[in-house]
């Protein structure tokens, strides 16, 4: 009787794993998705504002070239170039060409309307720091470490190229002057001058009459300008063989002793920018004479670009006046004279000011006025203009690092009559008008008022709890020391705070340090682990949110690694022990009943610490509490209890990851289709090694036969290896995911030259035998406390398969029961993140399943894995350079929410079984509601009728 | 759109752009074998494997990853085939009204009600007494009976 049930149930199943990739409609973008596209730190900008379109020119820290709006400071376009090679230089050329100049010698140049490549021109290929100067013929000039190239701006064609000396140099400077170029290098030892024709190439190698050792040097105007080490300034001009040098000294000509003093690289015609250790800045004026200040500036102050007006100069300098305000003063003038000041008030959340482009252009009553882009402390962009902030855009957003999700507060009682009332209204009105477009009677302005309401569905970004987990904050953590609350409704900034005392340098990390579950009123807080800038340990506690500092700490020591232990004080703070570079270790909160907490749990604290470049890892456990010195705190003593150690020379270790501490498994055992059940190997402490052969990293140089990718599972506690599976001719990177009893890991083939994706599926053997009574109730029970230390009888099975597409990063769905089945989350190099279903990657999948399998669900083996378009979480959108992908459950068991970032950030849900626990969105309650009229109104006419018919009866 | 769309060497260490005809090329590539990757918005490409000779003076030979099939002459690369993301949006019609859930109860309710009394009445109304003394003997068959009964 049950083979016809598996014949039909097994085609069934199959519709259902297909059809499971849980696609979207169009019209349903951006109602629980949002997306928001940055470009980072901005290094240069030129301005273009000429004609047409007001726009400004940016090229990034990220790599990234982009056309930026001046008005409103929007993305008009932007490119995204390699992300290993920043951009050296960028430049408008003839006015409608973007060029830009990556590390690697590329110089390709971009359509300035939509971004299109026009050319590119690879001048050479061995990665060094150049720079990109505009010729007053509008062609371009790299000058890289003592090498010239000049290149035509229309089609990217070198004209001419000039090798001035045999050694690289390692500080340069150029200036134009008529048709001559000038080269000032500095090679470590000596200074060389060098004056080139502008049209040809020829150049001669001009002799000082006397040698120098400068700290710093300019050119300007054809005047050659640096300062020696007896603080003196030595001018010359850059004139027949030999420049004459003149010598003043630096204290006579400022007026007043100065210790130490640099030459600013900007650039200002006919002058320089001197700034002394008092925080002074000098504008000098340079030419045949000699040296004369033209201007001083008190106080630190930061020096804007130069800009042409009317066949003079200009230049501005933003001075800090307090936290709050900047001053901006712009000099122009032969005399240098101040033209303009303006005070502005800006968010004094964003450090200093650290760099600054200038822009000039005609108020509407004819005068003068000025612009200035401001790049801040915080990676920020910001244009002012007459006095006011225009625009501004939070570039730290560009480089996520870290992130952590917060609840938000529970929803107070006591809402207005009036609001329900207009709520009632609105939802009505939205269920007639989906009514309407369901029936296709809605008119084109209605779809559009339809599409409207549900994207700005005002329940999204409401700041309390909603019923299904679905409204949260996510907390990130940017590498310029800043964090940010983003609302998961709408991506929106909830709030940011900058801290200026985290060193930019170094890791930083966001560690959940109290979630109140208790006392339900109180904030959580997180805890932001970093280095300050003496390259010590930072700690600073930060209320997820209002997004106010509790606490900072300055740590005496630098943190190696940072343990979240199982264990809350009374306040319902997280015990964290934080591990030193002498593997000490300080526990935190820094209280008596957090120490007799620890003490109680001390001899099951083991963690360990792998070492990359060294090639171990190494176990540790807690020996003892020692005394603490002058330092206060709770310090402890670690002892290395075991080590594995790789060969260096064969393997290097190319991926570690672990389970997710909080993740949730519903069961612990899985039912086969011939009712046998295997039990999952649930260890906490197993930990995922892979390495692989070292090897110069570029894909293409590596002999095939000789690579290898070795996995090992290695319980932590115990430094035993209880898997080690080797894949020949594979190559890394490696990324790789772990959860529940499994691991999913990817890699590069090099003898098929394909992208490979491996499984591990681990099975707790030991349990054979055992009738599931005795199970639920004996010792191999889940719940039952689990030991590394007890002997297991494992099983461990694997399989590989290809994958169409190189993988930036790799996740997996985690649901709040953990009953929900499994996707894992792939990061393409199309930078799209891809939702494959972990049924594809079973062990169990063979060519010709047998029935039983079928029924079970096993998909036949086919050896790539596929991808199907609907399967895209990103959709239509690109998530520029993805780095990482969260993925965060929702209150409601089916649906996860995920957040992918990288220059990018997006959100959005995925079920990866389909939304069974809830309502799709669309559901229409307006056509149940009528349909439940209708019958009632169909009973009552049916009741009366028949009434009518056994009186009719009755009378026969 | 040509300004999305781009060309990926060996997992982004290399990065170019086609211009405006379509054309592109990498410049400055070491012999050896590489793999190239097109990331276009709404197409989806095979990687490419190219083999660059050292020998040869910089020949190439090019094949796609997926399907191994090789490219001879100018490469030209094609999408495998266009990405719809989104799942078409059925178009409202009454039979998908009347598979919905509310539209089957609805018509299990219509034939309740308009069928069943035509069954009834068709039965012979001899048959009909004969079936309702059976009743009458038979002790009333419980709901549990019932689904034994089902199940046998």
């Amino acid at each position: 009787m049950g083979s016809w049930r598996r014949w039909v149930l097994a085609p069934a199943l199959l519709l259902v794993v297909l059809a499971a990739c849980d696609a979207i409609y169009e019209d349903q973008v951006g109602l629980w998705d949002w997306h928001q596209e940055y470009i980072g730190k901005v290094t240069h900008a030129v301005f273009q504002t000429a004609s047409g379109k007001k726009r400004v020119i940016v090229a990034t820290e990220k790599s990234v070239v982009a056309s930026l709006n001046l008005r409103s400071g929007e993305i008009f376009w932007r490119q995204v170039l390699e992300e290993s090679e920043p951009i050296d230089g960028l430049q408008v050329a003839l006015g409608k060409y973007a060029v830009s100049l990556s590390r690697g010698g590329s110089l390709r140049s971009f359509h300035l309307p939509d971004g299109s490549l026009i050319w590119e021109t690879s001048l050479y290929t061995s990665p060094s720091p150049a720079q990109l100067f505009l010729l007053p013929s509008d062609d371009l000039l790299v000058l890289k470490q003592g090498i010239v190239y000049v290149v035509s701006s229309a089609d990217g064609r070198l004209l001419w190229t000039a090798d001035l000396l045999d050694e690289r140099l390692a500080q340069t400077s150029l200036s134009f002057e008529g048709k001559n170029i000038y080269v000032a290098g500095f090679s470590g030892s000596s200074i060389a001058l060098f004056r080139i024709d502008a049209s040809t190439g020829a150049f001669t190698t001009l002799k000082t009459t006397e040698p120098l050792n400068p700290s710093s040097f300019v050119l300007s105007s054809g005047v050659f300008a640096a300062l020696d080490t007896q603080g003196d300034i030595v001018t010359g001009l850059m004139e027949g063989e030999v420049v004459e040098l003149q010598k003043t000294s630096l204290a006579t000509l400022l007026d007043s002793p100065v210790s130490s003093a640099q030459l600013l690289p900007d650039k200002i015609p006919g002058g320089c920018v001197l700034s002394t250790d008092g925080g002074s800045i000098f504008v000098l004026g340079l030419d045949k004479k000699g040296v004369e200040v033209l201007q001083q500036i008190q106080g630190p102050a930061v020096v804007s670009n130069s800009i042409v007006l009317d066949g003079t100069f200009a230049q501005s300098f933003l001075q800090r006046v307090n936290s709050k305000e900047i001053r901006v003063r712009v000099l122009s003038g032969k005399e240098w004279i101040e033209t303009a000041e303006e005070t502005v008030e800006v968010d004094p959340n964003k450090g200093g000011v650290q760099k600054v482009f200038m822009n000039a252009y005609i108020k509407t009553d004819r005068s003068r006025g000025f612009r200035v882009l401001i790049v801040g402390q915080d990676h920020s962009l910001a244009l002012l203009q007459q006095g006011k902030v225009v625009w501004s855009r939070e570039e730290a957003l560009a480089s996520v690092v870290d992130t952590l999700t917060a609840e938000l507060p529970l929803e107070k009682a006591g809402v207005s009559v009036a609001e329900v009332e207009h709520d009632l209204y609105e939802w009505l009105k939205g269920h007639v008008l989906r009514l309407k477009s369901t029936l296709m009677l809605a008119t084109a302005e209605e779809q559009t008022a339809l599409q409207a309401l549900r994207l700005n569905n005002a329940d999204k970004t409401k700041m309390t709890r909603d019923h299904n987990g679905f409204r949260k904050l996510i907390v990130v953590l940017t590498s310029s020391g800043k964090l940010f609350a983003l609302h998961t409704g709408n991506g929106g900034i909830v709030w940011s705070r900058f801290i200026p005392e985290l060193s930019t340098k170094g890791s930083l990390k966001l560690y959940p340090w109290r979630i109140p579950h208790k006392h339900v009123d109180e904030n959580p807080v997180a805890l932001v682990l970093g280095s300050s800038h003496d390259g010590t340990g930072f700690a600073a506690w930060v209320d997820m949110l209002t997004g106010s500092v509790q606490e900072t700490l300055a740590l005496p020591y630098s943190v190696k690694l940072a343990l979240a232990l199982p264990l809350v004080d009374s306040s319902e703070r997280r015990l964290h022990l934080l591990i030193d570079d002498q593997n000490k270790a300080h526990l935190y909160p820094t209280s008596d009943e957090s120490l007799s907490l620890f003490e109680k749990y001390m001899q099951n604290v083991y963690f360990y610490i792998a070492d990359k470049g060294a090639g171990q890892i190494e176990g540790y456990n807690i020996k003892s509490q020692i005394d603490s010195g002058e330092e206060g705190g709770l310090v402890f003593l670690s002892q290395k209890i075991w080590s594995v150690l790789f060969p260096k020379d064969s393997e290097t270790i190319a991926a570690i990851t672990t389970r997710r501490a909080d993740e949730m498994v519903h069961t612990q055992a899985k039912v086969l289709g011939n009712r046998d059940v295997w039990y999952k190997y649930l260890n906490k402490n197993m930990v995922f090694v892979a390495t692989v052969t070292p090897q110069d990293s570029r894909v293409g140089a590596a002999n095939p036969e000789e690579t290898w990718l070795v996995a090992y599972l290695i319980d932590s506690v115990t430094g035993q290896i209880l898997h080690r599976v080797s894949h020949a001719h594979a190559q890394g990177p490696v990324h790789a995911v772990f959860s529940e009893n499994w691991v999913v890991y990817c890699y590069f083939n090099v003898r098929n030259h394909r992208h490979e994706m491996s499984v591990l599926e681990v099975y707790d053997k030991s349990a054979d035998g055992k009738d599931v009574l005795q199970l639920m109730l004996g010792r191999y029970n889940a719940s039952v406390p689990f030991s590394s230390f007890s002997p297991r009888n494992l099983e461990v099975k694997g399989q590989s398969y290809f994958f169409p597409s190189t993988v930036r990063t790799m996740s997996v769905t985690f649901t709040a029961r953990g009953i929900t089945g499994k996707q894992i989350l792939v990061g393409t190099i199309g930078n799209q993140v891809i939702a494959l279903d972990k049924r594809f990657l079973d062990p169990r999948r063979s060519a010709d399943p047998t029935p039983m399998e079928r029924e079970e669900g096993v998909i036949p083996l086919s050896e790539g894995l596929p991808v199907f378009p609907q399967s895209y979480l990103t959709h239509a959108a690109r998530v520029e350079e993805l780095r990482g992908i969260i993925s965060v459950p929702a209150r409601l068991e089916s649906t996860c929410l995920v957040f992918a970032y990288g220059i990018d950030l997006f959100f959005t849900r995925t079920a990866p079984s389909r939304t069974y626990d809830s309502l799709t969105e669309d559901f229409s309650y307006a056509l149940l509601l009528i349909t439940i009229v209708v019958l009632v109104v169909a009973i009552a006419v049916s009741m009366v009728l028949s009434q009518r018919k056994e009186l009719r009866e009755k009378w026969k | 759109k040509p300004a999305s769309v781009k060309l990926l060497l060996n997992g982004g260490e290399k990065i170019t752009f086609p211009l405006k005809n379509g054309y592109f090329a990498f410049q400055g590539i070491p012999a050896g074998t590489h793999l190239i990757e097109v990331s276009a918005p709404g197409f989806f490409f095979s990687p490419l494997r190219v083999d660059v000779s050292a020998r040869l003076h910089g020949q190439v030979r090019a094949s796609l990853v997926e399907t191994g099939r090789v490219l001879s002459g100018n490469l030209v690369l094609e999408p495998m085939r266009q990405e719809q993301y989104f799942e078409k949006r059925e178009p409202f019609s009454v039979l998908g009204l009347l598979k919905s859930p509310m539209g089957l109860m609805v018509a299990f309710m219509l034939i309740a009600v308009v069928v069943l009394p035509k069954l009834m009445d068709n039965i012979d109304p001899e048959e009909m007494k004969k079936i309702q003394e059976e009743m009458r003997n038979r002790p009333s068959p419980s709901f549990s009976n019932l689904l034994q009964g089902a199940r046998s």
